[in-house]
């Protein structure tokens, strides 16, 4: 009988074992939220989510992030304006277009360069993007433009993975229906193929804003980190994102300045949890 | 016309892609192999020699220490879910519902929380366990996919032969899944190795940036964040450079084991 006590016993091991991600995911969110709502109540929730001086050291300090939350979704749609049609063009050249000998030492480079640490990626900025971009379009080189390729390069192989599989989920009968009504290979791809893997491309492109968003040190590493309200048109000046502020000024931060660091967590945070969640409602109608 | 315009620009895509990634690898390579010198590894660190041995063995004992926490509780849970779980149960639900929440979250959002519960609210300070433990949290939705995956990919006729010759279920997880399904767990497992190596946001707050070998309630820096210290320093670039050579290495080398391991899994 001895062996149906091991059983059960490894049944409940297996059982309390699954519910580790349950217990994960609640201890984050009660410790992000006990660590920063508070924070915010003491702000004022409208004057932290909206106002635009952010400057801790003053007295008394104020503590707004809409400059770090537009900064954020400033260097967000950059890497998408640039990391989505070269990651889709990518992903069509690998399923269609690549010879298939060269498919082999392609595709291990796009795992490669999903490999590469963000820190390598954030030093690269720092040493060819910057001085890049100061010598062509001036500035000095630390700006939303700058932040906004080196992430686009860095979402490239989640757009290129996901937008690849999905091409090949596509059914083939399409493709060669479309060439038997004498479409070429372009339109045959362009026209159908990459229309029927729609839901997966979006999937695709949902998965690389919440990267985008989360980023932290390589965008730290190159984007200026000035605090200040930026417009659409001065995409040469520098900017913060919230990962960035979290980052830079948590080593240091005490009392409200520190709960207002997690404040800014938070709503990271929230974005992350509404990205997941459109991620999830995309991913359950490609199921259906 | 237009499709040969299409073709071009697809074309045009995948050099940008690929180009981009020869010119850091080669550039990194060029710039970081001539400061790759015996002093780098001295045994410790010190402004003299800008060693990176010490968090080099900090990185291993990292990945080490995560691996033992995030590897049986990602295996037990895959288990649970694949062998034990009724279909369509609704904890199966709920922990496939989180894991892929865990997944989703960033590095920083995992540093915070680490600091806050590891570092302050169990007061492990600053360490090598409260940094271990944050990855392992980490690493766990990886672990328990990859798992969930290969043990699902094990052909049910398995399972009804070691029944059907007297087996228990706990037999025939530990003795006939596993073993078929090791293959597809390695290459998950090699997959967060890596992700343990490039880390850095949800270290700095958690392991802290120490340049020494760190007791287990010590303060120690991994490779990646010792790059970043001395990227964000300013004066040893050079060796900057090297670090990214060694880090570059290591991700090559991880990436090539487990592309082997999926082959394995591919062949069967």
């Amino acid at each position: 009988m001895k062996r149906d006590y091991n059983e059960k016993i490894m049944r409940v091991v297996f059982m309390v074992s699954a519910l580790a991600a349950i217990l994960a995911v609640g201890l984050i969110c009660v410790f992000l939220f006990a660590g920063g709502v508070p924070a915010m109540f003491k702000i004022g929730i409208f004057k932290f989510l909206f106002g635009t001086d952010w400057s801790p050291g003053n007295t008394p300090p104020s503590f707004e992030i809409l400059p770090m939350i537009v900064g954020s979704v400033y260097v967000t749609a950059g890497a998408m304006l640039f990391g989505v049609p070269v990651g889709i063009f990518t992903a069509v050249f690998l399923t269609y277009v690549c010879p298939k000998k060269l498919y082999k030492i392609l595709k291990p480079a796009v795992d490669l360069l999903a490999g590469v640490p963000s820190v390598v990626y954030g030093f690269f900025g720092m040493v060819i993007i910057v001085p890049f971009v100061r010598n062509t379009f001036g500035g000095d080189g630390n700006s939303i433009l700058t932040a906004s390729l080196l992430l686009g390069m860095m979402i490239l192989p989640t757009i290129i993975g996901i937008t690849e599989s999905a091409l090949r989920a596509v059914p083939s009968e399409l493709y060669e229906g479309a060439v038997a009504l004498g479409a070429d290979r372009e339109r045959a791809v362009f026209g159908v193929m990459l229309p029927a893997a729609k839901s997966g491309v979006m999937a695709a492109i949902v998965l690389g804003i919440g990267r985008a968003i989360g980023e932290t040190m390589a965008i730290k590493m190159v984007a200026g980190n000035q605090t200040l309200l930026r417009m659409p048109g001065e995409f040469l000046k520098g900017v913060r994102t919230l990962t960035a502020n979290v980052v830079i000024e948590m080593g240091y931060a005490e009392g409200l300045h520190r709960e207002a660091l997690i404040a800014t967590g938070v709503v990271l945070f929230v974005f992350i949890l509404l990205i997941n969640l459109l991620f999830s409602v995309i991913n359950r109608k490609n199921a259906q | 016309m237009k499709s040969k315009i299409l073709l071009v620009i697809t074309w045009l895509s995948a050099a940008v892609t690929f180009s981009l990634l020869i010119f850091l690898i080669g550039y990194i390579l060029a710039r970081g192999i001539p400061y790759l010198k015996p002093s780098l590894f001295a045994l410790e660190y010190t402004t003299e020699n800008v060693s990176l041995l010490p968090a080099l063995i900090t990185t291993v004992m990292t990945v080490a220490l995560s691996l033992l926490i995030a590897v049986p509780v990602g295996v037990f849970s895959a288990i649970y879910l694949v062998e034990y779980a009724k279909r369509g149960s609704k904890i199966v639900k709920w922990v496939r519902a989180t894991a892929e929440t865990l997944s989703g979250i960033p590095s920083i959002i995992y540093g915070l929380f680490g600091w806050m519960f590891f570092v302050s609210f169990l007061g492990w300070g600053l360490s090598l366990l409260a940094g271990s433990c944050t990855l392992s949290i980490m690493i766990l939705p990886l672990i328990m996919r990859t798992t969930e995956e290969s043990l699902k990919s094990v052909p049910d006729i398995y399972r009804e032969g070691s029944f059907g010759l007297g087996a228990g279920r706990l037999r025939t997880v530990f003795r006939i899944v596993l073993p078929a399904a090791a293959p597809g767990i390695l290459a998950g497992v090699i997959l967060a190795i890596g992700r343990i190596v490039g880390e850095t946001a949800a270290l700095i707050f958690t392991a802290g940036t120490v340049a020494q070998v760190p007791g287990l309630l010590g303060s120690g820096r991994t490779l990646a964040i010792h790059m970043y210290a001395l990227s964000s320093e300013g004066l040893y670039t050079g060796q900057a450079y090297a670090t990214a050579v060694v880090l570059l290495a290591v991700v090559i080398g991880i990436n090539t084991l487990s592309a082997k391991a999926a082959k394995k899994i591919a062949k069967k």
